[in-house]
């Protein structure tokens, strides 16, 4: 006897744990095998973009490192780009390298979540205890600087809000760590935040060599992630994407590389590519960027050590002056109350800054009518961009195929619906 | 190949399209203007042609120009007696529904941006393309040349309004569920139109007109004058067709 079956439709999320945040996907269903999938997003949505057309400049620079809440300082910095294009000054040289070795450990710390995580989507549980050790230690250094461990607003148009602490915060004795141990934990921390870091640049491809020997060869790792979600470079480019989707299809495209900005092109560093565009090409080329990212933190690392200077342009409308000097300078401190009260009034114009973000391309399109608000802030997300081709990629593919490739995407729901 | 490095992208936009462009190079930014009409074509050019090449649609985005260059403090017209020049202006921040401003009806208020990049010339071009009417602002879609742009034109018709002629798929996306009115115009309160809480009696979540927030701003838009001094020397140290 014949008996009819039906497609039937699947809600998977928003509270399904590998749908990274607050996805709904409606997903219609024949047998396993997906039909067709509808993402519903925005259930993370607040008008970020709205809210920074009703505050002056420089009170937004907290609101971008809410989007994308595992790459923080990097959608600052386009923010604080596009601000700085329009107002047509330029951050001093060691701003500029302070950004870079930011970009790049945030970076590291972006693809250590992205590793982790979609390692345990794929039911790898071990990685994510692994790359959640070594989180730990730089987002000591985002502390260290900013004094927040993840929304540092650490970037400020004209530089960065303050130069690198000399000394890193030190584990103190407690029931828990004491003795040999307690001398472990603090064997890096003795000297300054640079010291840390080249103590952490020396030991962190070890590493990477220990979640590659958990992954590259795991024969089940490879069975969830080989030809799975395969991306032509001509479907890449039509789609929007960018960053590690883009260049795991064979496509080497980078900011960094070229349209260089900040200290990118004084620094060492390669490219990595894939070739077929699965999921597993994409996996080795995140876990290549981690170990050439720590080549571009040690590098400088090297030139900070060596140069010390200014960190913020000498411009009283933009950067606030020094508080010894408010207490002498009538004129300094009426440019503080200004700039604190009423912000700098922003060249009539309009701009596109984007710069080379873990997941992509992270761009910021502002137009200023001159005001000490922005008229209208755009903020391109690379996650916006990448998930919208989910259906035309899983279409034919498994149930369990999606929770892989909603990994490869690298999603954070705070970009996506900003 | 050749051709591409010897001309700038502004002058071979020139060559091509002719006064279909309105093109401006500011800050080394190129921006094309042009007509809903003339949106698809151009846009099928810029993508096969060798000489543009652009591959990828970066970006697209919804602008309201209602109330550009608008201020709400007078910096010009001082008087002595000090604090009658804050202007009450139209920001977002200082209405709710009932009082948006109406008198709205300038030319042209909603613009489609669009921000192309060409990977193999490694170049980015921006696309204005204005809508003819702000009752119905209407734009082309361009979702047949760059499949991924099918998000970005219903993010923007989600938050402006500005209808996508032609979207496979023209749905709200970052709103509620049920959600009325474009919350990214500028006649849109900033506090919105409803807030939700949970009625314990009907056991659900209800829907209510806003009153736990008053609409309110901190700081007022300010434009200064020196602020269009620093424009115009920006703008004339980098106009294309002058150096």
């Amino acid at each position: 006897m014949a008996q009819e079956i039906r497609n039937y439709t699947m809600n998977f999320g928003p509270q399904h744990p590998a749908a990274h945040g607050v996805l709904r996907l409606v997903l219609e269903m024949d047998g396993e095998t997906i039909v067709r999938a509808d993402p519903h997003v925005g259930l993370l949505h607040r008008g970020t973009e709205k809210l920074a057309e009703s505050k002056p400049f420089n009170q937004s620079i907290g609101y971008m490192d809410r989007l994308d809440y595992v790459s923080m300082m990097c959608n600052e910095h386009a923010y604080v780009r596009a601000i700085e294009n329009l107002l047509g000054i330029e951050a001093p040289e060691r701003a500029q390298y302070i950004r870079t070795m930011f970009d790049e450990i945030t970076r590291i710390l972006n693809h250590l979540m992205w590793v982790g995580s979609n390692a345990l989507d794929l039911g790898a549980m071990a990685v994510f205890l692994y790359a959640f050790r070594e989180r730990e230690e730089l987002m000591d250094v985002y502390e260290a600087v900013s004094g927040a461990r993840m929304h540092a607003t650490y970037y400020r148009p004209g530089g960065v809000y303050r130069d690198l602490p000399d000394h890193m915060s030190q584990y103190r004795e407690s029931p828990w760590h004491k003795g040999k141990d307690l001398k472990r934990l603090n064997s890096w921390r003795e000297g300054s935040m640079l010291d840390y870091l080249d103590a952490f640049t020396d030991d962190f491809p070890k590493k990477v060599d220990e979640y590659e020997e958990l992954l590259t060869g795991n024969r089940i790792w490879k069975q969830r992630t080989v030809g799975i979600g395969v991306v032509s470079p001509e479907q890449a480019q039509a789609w929007g994407m960018t960053g590690a989707m883009l260049r795991g299809s064979g496509i080497a495209w980078d900011l960094r590389k070229k349209q260089p900005y900040a200290k990118y092109a004084e620094m060492d560093f390669d490219i990595p590519v894939g070739v077929q565009g699965d999921c597993y090409d994409r996996y080795l080329v995140r876990v290549e960027e981690m170990r050439q990212s720590n080549r571009i933190i040690k590098q400088c690392v090297k030139w900070l050590k060596a140069n010390p200077g200014p960190v913020m342009v000498e411009n009283y409308k933009v950067a606030p002056p020094k508080r010894a000097e408010m207490k002498e300078s009538m004129e300094a401190l009426i440019h503080h109350f200004k700039l604190f009260t009423e912000g700098y009034g922003v060249p009539a114009g309009e701009t596109y800054a984007a710069v080379e973000a873990p997941k992509g391309e992270f761009g910021c399109y502002l137009v200023s009518d001159g005001a000490n608000k922005p008229f209208r802030v755009h903020l391109r997300a690379p996650g916006f961009a990448h998930l919208s081709s989910i259906d035309s990629i899983v279409r034919g593919h498994l149930l369990a195929d999606v929770v892989a490739m909603i990994g490869t995407y690298d999603l954070v729901f705070g970009e996506v619906d900003r | 190949m050749t051709d591409t490095q010897k001309t700038s992208l502004a002058e071979r936009l020139a060559a091509r399209f002719g006064d279909t462009l309105k093109i401006s190079v500011v800050r080394n930014e190129t921006t094309a203007e042009l007509a809903a009409a003339d949106l698809l074509a151009v846009a099928t050019a810029l993508r096969d042609e060798p000489g543009f090449r652009f591959s990828e649609l970066v970006d697209l985005c919804g602008v309201d120009y209602l109330g550009y260059g608008q201020t709400e403090w007078d910096t010009t017209d001082v008087t002595s007696t000090g604090f009658s020049r804050g202007v009450e202006g139209d920001a977002m921040g200082r209405f709710d529904w009932a009082d948006r401003p109406r008198d709205v009806n300038r030319p042209r208020r909603f613009a489609s941006v669009m921000h192309l990049l060409s990977i193999e010339h490694n170049q980015r071009l921006r696309l204005r393309v204005f809508c003819e009417d702000d009752s119905l602002p209407l734009v082309p879609s361009v979702c047949g040349i760059w499949p991924g742009v099918n998000w970005f034109e219903r993010e923007s018709f989600d938050l402006y309004g500005i209808i996508y002629d032609g979207h496979p798929d023209l749905r709200r996306i970052l709103t509620d569920y049920g959600f009325v009115g474009h919350p990214f115009r500028k006649d849109f309160p900033l506090i919105g139109n409803v807030e939700v809480r949970y009625d314990p009696e009907q056991k659900r979540v209800v829907y209510e007109p806003v009153t736990s927030v008053v609409p309110r701003v901190l700081v007022p838009r300010v434009i200064r004058d020196d602020a269009d001094l620093m424009q115009a020397k920006a703008e004339a140290a980098d106009d294309w067709r002058r150096n």
